[in-house]
């Protein structure tokens, strides 16, 4: 075992910039086990969200007076440090969006739309979010586009050859998660975009679960768009990133219409912004897009790749301690993992798992997150789901083993 | 983990484990399937109803311990039941896991007793009650020619 036993950083420290952890639920030290949902929040973020609403708190880019161009000013940084996060080219190029979800719509509408009619594809895997799905089966009911899906192998993973099988002269886009969040797995991003790009088919990366984790660099992941959401990167909810190369978005009509994202309007006919604001219509979330920025720039700080090695030696463990449990079986052994360990228990309902870990301050997510065609696939309803942070300590794995023990021991067939 | 076991009690691992009138019935004189997304429960119930009372009842299905449990144990309990009775026993049940009941006592309740525990965590009601839901929708996809009797 070569496992690091202690990450390179102090974590006590690194936890008491987070206060959420800090506190007991049920008189039980919370263990926060359910990041690949949410991640909770560093002070320098909630900070930032703060000062925007006491001190900087208007409208952008709009205004005269003093309040609105610090906010505006704020809101303009905050992208920029998305750009420098994922290594885009220009900041131009980084769309707030709400999340990851709004940003699979907003390509499916304005980018793929025209491109797609009756007998087209558009191709997916077998691992998806339920927010790479559904979008894409909307927008089949309205062109007669059909969905294509890469399958699932029993690992948990997707092979590279079937994805390049499925590439067949039918597909006009494909989209793919970069990290499962019901399995862990970390797909083989640079390969399939390398395929879609010698077919000459554009592509989307929903990097939900890989922003936390991976360091992002959009120049050499080579897909079209790249898409994430705030608050599992340490961010506010509400808020992310659409990440577009500069010619697709010029190229792209806008998604919807409002302010801002014009540029004159009169009853004859309108023109729109120059990108990134042209998809940005209405007053956006200004608060959250600056605590994002701070987020990330938090996160930059850090160095993802010491948070990276840290949390791949909370999975080890984790998935070293709970293998040895009884009647336990583990959902998704891919060779690379990152972040989540999926888990179901003879004779135990996920949800019963849930509810008994709560009880010892334990949070994990129990269901079926949002990817129920993964859990079809394993014939299983759902599956118990724990998912580490940076901030995460062997104390809090030993605790959930110790939990999730108890509940093994509790439905064990007697 | 004192309120755990409220909720966890022998009676339920037990009715989890090994569940009462766990079988697909062939001719049922109504069925309906109730259906969780939060969890993904899902599950069917069915009837045999003759004048008026309930004959025969059983459910097949998935789900957490707590819906499994009060599954089982409505089936042991509305057996033999007039299907008054039974909207009544629904109510009382009701009343106890969503800790409405008003003042009537559990005890009332017979052997759902065991279930009151689970007014405590409110995520779980849906889990208790699932199965009854399911049984009044039979019910009442039925009710209107077996109240004609
Ligand atoms: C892989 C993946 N894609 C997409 C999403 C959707 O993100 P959001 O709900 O922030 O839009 C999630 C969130 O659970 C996710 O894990």
């Amino acid at each position: 075992m070569t496992r690091i036993a202690r990450p390179d950083y102090d974590l006590e420290s690194v936890r008491s910039e987070f206060p959420t952890l800090g506190q007991t639920v049920y008189d039980r030290p919370l263990v926060y086990l359910d990041n690949a949902a949410t991640a909770q929040m560093p002070a320098k973020a909630i900070d930032a969200v703060r000062e925007f609403q006491t001190r900087d708190r208007s409208n952008i880019h709009r205004g005269v007076h003093a309040l609105s161009v610090r906010a505006t000013e704020h809101y303009e940084a905050a992208r920029v440090t998305a750009s420098r996060f994922i290594n885009a080219t220009s900041p131009k190029e980084c769309v707030f969006v709400r999340g990851t979800t709004e940003a699979v719509n907003l390509v499916a509408w304005s980018f793929v739309r025209p491109r797609v009619s009756e007998g087209d594809s558009i191709l997916i895997t077998g691992l998806e979010h339920h927010s790479n799905i559904v979008p894409w089966q909307l927008l089949g009911e309205a062109t007669g586009a059909r969905l294509k899906v890469v399958p699932l192998r029993d690992d948990g993973t997707i092979s590279v050859d079937d994805f390049a099988q499925a590439l067949t002269p039918d597909v006009r886009f494909a989209s793919f998660a970069h990290v499962s969040n019901a399995l862990g797995t970390v797909n083989p991003v640079g390969s399939l975009t390398a395929l879609c790009r010698e077919k000459n088919i554009p592509c989307l990366i929903d990097g939900a679960q890989a922003a936390p984790h991976i360091p992002i660099d959009v120049k050499e992941l080579g897909a079209d768009f790249y898409a994430f959401s705030g608050h599992k990167v340490y961010g506010p909810t509400g808020i992310g990133i659409l990440w577009g190369r500069a010619q697709h978005l010029e190229a792209m009509p806008p998604w919807q219409g409002g302010g801002e994202m014009i540029s004159s309007v009169s009853f004859e006919g309108s023109t729109w912004n120059a990108i990134p604001h042209k998809f940005e219509a209405g007053t956006p979330n200004i608060g959250g897009a600056i605590g994002l920025g701070a987020a990330l720039e938090w996160l930059m700080d850090f160095g993802i790749a010491k948070a990276a090695a840290w949390e791949t030696a909370l999975l080890e463990h984790a998935t070293q301690v709970l293998g040895t449990i009884p009647g336990l079986r583990i959902i998704g052994t891919a060779p690379e993992k990152a972040g989540v360990l999926s888990f179901v228990i003879e004779g135990a309902h996920p949800h019963d798992i849930g509810t008994i870990l709560d009880r010892d301050g334990v949070a994990i997510r129990a269901g079926h997150h949002c990817a129920e065609p993964v859990m079809r696939h394993f014939g299983i309803p759902a599956t118990a789901r724990a998912s580490f942070a940076l901030y995460n300590t062997m104390e809090e794995i030993e605790a959930l083993s110790g939990s999730v023990r108890r509940v093994q021991e509790m439905f064990a067939d007697v | 983990m004192s309120d755990l076991r409220d909720l966890y009690q022998e009676v339920i691992l037990d009715h989890n484990r090994s569940p009462h009138n766990f079988r697909e019935m062939p001719s049922p004189t109504a069925h309906a399937d109730g259906h969780n997304p939060l969890c993904g429960d899902t599950l069917t119930v069915y009837l045999d109803i003759e004048d008026g009372m309930v004959k025969d009842v059983s459910f097949v299905g998935s789900g957490c311990a707590i819906s499994k449990a009060s599954a089982s144990l409505m089936t042991d309990v509305v057996k033999g039941k007039t299907l008054e009775e039974v909207r009544e026993i629904f109510e009382g049940f009701h009343g106890m896991v969503t800790g409405e009941s008003g003042g009537q006592s559990p005890a009332s309740l017979g052997k759902l007793a065991v279930l009151e525990g689970v007014s405590e965590f409110p995520v779980r009601v849906k889990c208790a009650t699932l199965a009854w839901h399911t049984l009044m929708a039979a019910l009442e996809g039925q009710s209107d020619p077996v109240s004609t009797e």
